[in-house]
């Protein structure tokens, strides 16, 4: 069975291969039929593993295959190597299933596109890495889709590379990462100082009874961290993402909300282990988390542009993951992460099937009113505002809910970190449902600025309904046992993670069924509190909204400029830092360096002139100097 | 053929001159038959260093030695032979040179017949200094590429090509002068301990040096490896010399000629002085650690792209002086992989540039803008030999940079994790330089109908240019990918070479026992 296991990468980086090197013989619609089939290959093979998966007892359901060594140095020795376990099974799933929705989705968006080939290619490509990424079973390995997903956003955020600020947002990306990713490496060495090995299981296997001070763990888990909030968009480095809305819609959906964003969160599951031993850090993943939940969700409020409003959606989100794995819970936190990647894989989806049908318009005051002419589109997106929302019954309310309950029994009883989650529910609801009602309710805005709205063909649509379906269905793997069920997907994810003392009903003194059914009913009232005020503001009086804009003054002014953070990094990061390197050059390399080897070039000259002049060519200096040096000598030896 | 197994070497270093002396007989004027006989010269002698390199058992003992006595009088012989260290350099510069003289068909049109003739002598200089094992022949190759490269430099460079060419030989002169004033004290040295005169440098390494004597011959050594390198701050010849010489001149200065600092390190400076070298190690390890983020901040704000990727030099040669200096098997290892990675990825990035400055005459960042709109397959390639030099994952960079961190940091962790940052600064000045280059709307200047009327302005990539960059994107991804063959032909001679100097360097009182664990703790790691 885990011979197959290297097909589930080699079907894209085929398609990559074929693509990117044959893309030129291809016709428009056979570079996105081999793109898609090839994620389609992927897509078979981790479900027929998954299935294979069920069949099996809980201890049984590992899979490892060795490629072939990569980088063996002495006792170092980086292998070329997968592991299909139940937390990869769920990420490789997710990664290829949606991945492949929104390859067949963009077959549709970006039809008569002259990049199309190039698209497609980039695309198998991250689908590669990222399938690299989550099936590694070493460090370095996973490094490598790490990297290797950053460079494909890259790439497709800049993908209309001659608007020049499209690049630039696609090179801020990298850059950003690239600090996470600094955190990255150093955690790999001191790992690697500590247990000679990169390898996970075996790091997890030796750490737990390891003779290690605790601050080993805090430090390196932090920077690991380092990396997950890079990578993950989080406080301080989330800066790149928005930008990273200039690629096209279906990248924004796929690396941008359902899959590469959430690495963060995968990096620190699959590291649960030294997690577990670093409490410091758990409270400090949990704390950033929970904080860019509710700082997201404030500035996505005022956004105009659609695709903004969902990239300051998703940081929040991921925001809520982190918060989830912070308190220990993370099989919770990989819950929330399948059911985003279904629910905003499919907002992005359907953001992107609007602004098709609006010629690229993606300003929410343009739209309005289309719930006509996008029948498909506003029925989809809506059960998706209403699953992220966490409507009951859908897979948000389910996955989200986890999440509170946990933080609110990490700390036995009343804990901020459920208040700041509930608050940050209810300002999702609002927000999300303010840009549903902006773009399908009220006054058709579309119609003064000439557009001729109409809904995407069937290649866009299909996609959409069967994420709705998941967005919908994805939740009742993972039903919590205070509403009768047994949370199937926890029991599945358990063996493959840590054990963090003192999390979810154990950790409550008397767990009781009642109290959390209670909490659901909070956050159910707040979410619908939310929805119903986004209604007053958006649909019932639409001055409303002004009014509230003029009232709130400066928090609607700072939320609405994102509290000028860029601004702020330009200012004090970015300018100084640019002003020192050209303060060095100019100062220190031409004056200080190079003008010391043309000093000492110039000095021999100038030393050299002046002797010369001893030779002056006249036999009476010569005999002259001479006779000195006999009357010298002789002097010499008389004293001597 | 036992014959010509046994004089392969020689051989393969002989040859680019034997094909330099039929070029010598030609006239200028046919120029086609020039070039075809010094690219096949070139070719030949990488096939058959291809056979060395089949051939190469995994060990640490020298292979293809030969030994011929030259000067019997002073002890002075021909000899030469290779490990697994001079193999991979040697390979490099084998693999490098056919590529270099088929971009001087474009780059140099004027004294092809010279031109050729530089660059061939200059190719067995450069081998020769790799495989010589006799002292005395090693510096005497390690002058004789000073020749060609002055005149690549002077005669075929640009607007400013003499203060660059005698900026060059000075800075390197001064350096090689104070190592033969070394290597003399090292010849009577040898003949006062062994009692007959040798420059092998086999029996030198025997010599016992005292650590006063060690440390004026290390200076001395090290200085001019230091300048080669080049190691912050000797490295202000290096960004002259690149921009004024011809695109050849500076693929091969970039990816060989800087080799020779850290190779001599490695070969000269380390089993022959292992206790000044240990004195002198945090010096070094302090200069190269400035080097790796000073010359990444000097690329950051360098208006002209070769500019830009000669600082770009120092800090990735930061990188290997590190690895070497670190000492550990990995690292090391790593810092020998980096040099060959630098070889490649920095003489493509000098190829790419020569190939934009033929169709523009503009070496100025700010004069382009938009190119991948008009050269889409050369915005491409560059793209790639970028990535390969920030060193992504996959790529050849990313295996020596890992390779020099992880082995650095049992000895030198702060060290190590400085370097870390230059792998950010890195991506910082290279992907901003691809931006200002590829992105955006087409310069105006770029855009448009070429002089002659037909075709557009800038072409993209000729069926040439592919044969010159092909090979070297191959090696990009074989080094990223699967660069098992060449770590596990250098490892026996790396071990060898990590293990000797910590046991040269362990403290007296420890026996045998103490110093393998010293092995095991520093050098396996």
């Amino acid at each position: 069975m885990a011979e197959t296991l290297y097909l589930i990468t080699l079907f894209p980086l085929l398609g990559f291969l074929i693509n990117g090197l044959a893309g030129r013989w291809l016709s428009e619609k056979q570079s996105g039929y081999i793109a898609s089939l090839a994620v389609l290959g992927s897509f078979l093979v981790s479900a027929q593993l998954l299935l294979a998966f069920l069949a099996l007892p809980a201890e049984e359901r590992l899979l490892t295959q060795t490629l072939f060594s990569w980088i063996p140095v002495g006792d170092l020795n980086i292998q070329v190597g997968y592991r299909f376990d139940p937390l990869s099974a769920v990420m490789a799933l997710v990664v290829s299933g949606v991945g492949l929705l929104i390859h067949i989705y963009s077959i549709g968006y970006m039809q008569g596109d002259p990049g199309v080939r190039r698209y497609f290619s980039f695309l198998n490509l991250f689908t590669f890495m990222m399938l690299n990424l989550v099936l590694a079973d070493n460090l370095v390995l996973m490094f490598l889709g790490w990297e290797g997903v950053g460079l494909c956003s890259y790439l497709l955020i800049g993908f209309w590379f001659e608007d020049e600020a499209k690049a630039r947002a696609g090179m801020k990306a990298f850059i950003v990462n690239r600090i996470g990713d600094a955190g990255f490496i150093v955690a790999l060495i001191l790992l690697y100082h500590q247990f000679g090995t990169l390898s996970i299981s075996e790091i997890a296997q030796a750490a737990p009874g390891a003779q290690i001070g605790r601050g080993f763990f805090t430090a390196t888990t932090l920077l690991m961290f380092l990396g997950a909030v890079g990578k993950s968009a989080q406080i301080p480095l989330y800066v790149w993402l928005p930008d990273a809305m200039a690629g096209p819609t279906p990248v924004s959906a796929l690396i941008h909300a359902a899959t590469m964003v959430t690495a963060g969160v995968y990096l620190i599951a699959r590291n649960s282990v030294l997690f577990s031993l670093a409490p410091a850090t758990m409270s400090i993943v949990a704390v950033i988390g929970i904080i860019t939940a509710f700082f997201a969700a404030t500035i996505a409020i005022t956004q105009n542009d659609i695709k903004k409003v969902l990239a300051y959606s998703t940081i929040s989100q991921l925001g809520y993951m982190f918060t989830a794995v912070g308190v220990g819970a993370f099989s919770a936190g990989i819950f929330h992460l399948m059911t985003h990647a279904f629910f905003k894989g499919l907002l992005f989806l359907g953001a992107g099937s609007v602004i098709h049908g609006l010629k690229g318009e993606q300003d929410l005051r343009s739209m309005g009113g289309l719930k006509e002419q996008l029948p498909t589109t506003h029925w989809t997106m809506l059960v998706g505002v209403m699953a992220i929302a966490g409507i009951p019954g859908l897979s948000g309310f389910f996955s989200k809910d986890e999440i509170l309950w946990a933080a609110f029994s990490r700390h036995e009883g009343f804990s901020w970190l459920w208040l700041a989650g509930i608050v940050t529910a209810g300002i999702t609801a609002f927000y999300m449902f303010r840009l549903f009602f902006r773009t399908f309710y009220g006054k058709a805005a579309w119609q003064e600025a000439g557009y001729q709205p109409h809904e995407s063909p069937s290649v866009m649509t299909i996609p959409l309904v069967l994420l709705a379906f998941l967005s919908i269905l994805g939740g009742y793997v993972g039903i919590p046992a205070a509403l009768g069920g047994v949370n199937q997907f926890h029991h599945f994810l358990e063996p493959v993670l840590a054990v963090y003392p003192g999390v979810g009903a154990a950790a409550v003194q008397h767990p009781s069924q009642g109290l959390e059914l209670l909490l659901m009913g909070v956050s159910t009232v707040v979410v619908l509190g939310g929805i119903y005020y986004a209604y007053r503001v958006y649909v019932q009086q639409p001055t409303l909204a002004d009014d509230l804009a003029q009232r709130m003054g400066l928090l609607h002014r700072l939320s609405f400029n994102k509290y000028f953070v860029d601004e702020a990094y330009h200012l004090l990061i970015v300018r100084p830092f640019q002003a020192l390197a050209e303060g060095l050059w100019k100062w220190f390399d031409i004056q200080v360096v190079d003008g010391a080897v043309n000093g000492s070039g110039h000095a021999i000259a100038r030393i050299s002139g002046a002797i010369r002049r001893i030779q002056s060519g006249l036999i009476q200096h010569y005999a002259s100097i001479i006779l000195l040096g006999v009357i010298f000598i002789l002097i010499y030896l008389y004293i001597d | 053929m036992d014959w010509l197994a046994q004089h392969l070497l020689t051989l393969i270093i002989f040859l680019p001159t034997v094909g330099a002396g039929v070029i010598l007989l030609l006239r200028e004027a046919q120029r086609g038959l020039i070039r075809r006989v010094a690219l096949g010269t070139s070719l030949v002698t990488f096939v058959l260093s291809y056979f060395i390199f089949k051939g190469f058992e995994a060990g640490d003992a020298f292979q293809y030695v030969e030994q011929v006595p030259w000067i019997p009088n002073f002890g002075i012989s021909y000899q030469v032979g290779i490990d697994g260290i001079s193999l991979l350099l040697v390979m490099l510069t084998t693999f490098i040179t056919p590529i270099t003289i088929l971009s001087a068909f474009n780059a140099v049109r004027q004294r092809v017949k010279g031109f050729m003739v530089a660059l061939l002598v200059m190719e067995t200089a450069m081998l020769g200094v790799f495989a010589a094992l006799d002292i005395f022949l090693f510096y005497i190759f390690w002058e004789a590429m000073l020749i060609p490269m002055y005149f690549i430099i002077g005669v075929w460079g640009g607007e400013n090509r003499l203060y660059a060419s005698i900026k060059f030989v000075l800075f390197t002169m001064l350096g090689s002068l104070l190592m033969l004033v070394a290597i003399f004290a090292l010849y009577s040295q040898g003949n006062a301990q062994l009692e007959y005169y040798t420059t092998s440098y086999l029996e030198l390494t025997t010599l016992k040096l005292s650590p006063m004597t060690q440390t004026w011959m290390f200076l001395a050594f090290a200085l001019s490896f230091a300048i080669k390198v080049p190691l912050f701050p000797f490295h202000t010849w290096l960004p002259d010399a690149h921009v004024e010489a011809p695109t050849p001149g500076s693929v091969i200065l970039a990816a060989i000629l800087l080799k020779m600092g850290g190779y001599g390190f490695l070969r000269y400076c380390l089993p022959l002085f292992p206790e000044a070298a240990v004195r002198f190690t945090p010096l070094i390890v302090v200069l190269a650690v400035v080097g790796i983020i000073y010359g990444a901040l000097m690329a950051m704000v360098q208006p002209d792209m070769k500019k830009l990727v000669a600082y770009s030099s120092v800090s990735h040669l930061g990188f290997v002086v590190l690895g070497i200096f670190a000492l550990s098997l990995q690292s090391v290892s790593g810092g020998i992989i980096q040099m060959v990675n630098h070889g490649l990825s920095t003489g493509a990035l000098f190829l790419l540039v020569g190939m934009i400055y033929e169709r523009t005459h503009t070496r100025q960042i700010a004069d382009y803008g938009g190119l991948a709109g008009l050269m889409p397959r050369y915005a491409a390639v560059f793209l790639i030999v970028t990535l390969a030099s920030i060193g992504l994952p996959g790529l050849n960079g990313f295996v020596g940079e890992f390779l020099i961190i992880v082995g650095s940091f049992n000895t030198q962790p702060v060290a190590a994790i400085v370097a870390v940052v230059g792998v950010i600064l890195s991506a910082i000045y290279l992907l901003w330089l691809v931006h200002r280059v590829f992105f955006g709307q087409p310069a105006v200047a770029l855009s448009g109908i070429g002089e002659t009327g037909k075709g557009p302005k800038l072409p993209d990539l000729t069926s040439r240019e592919w044969a010159v960059m092909l090979p070297v994107l191959g090696m990009v991804i074989i080094l990223g990918v699967y660069p098992q063959p060449f770590l596990k032909r250098i490892e026996p001679s790396v071990t060898t070479l990590v293990n000797t100097y910590w046991q040269a360097t362990a403290p007296a009182g420890i026996d045998q026992a103490d110093v393998e664990i010293i092995d095991e703790n520093k050098g396996n790691k």
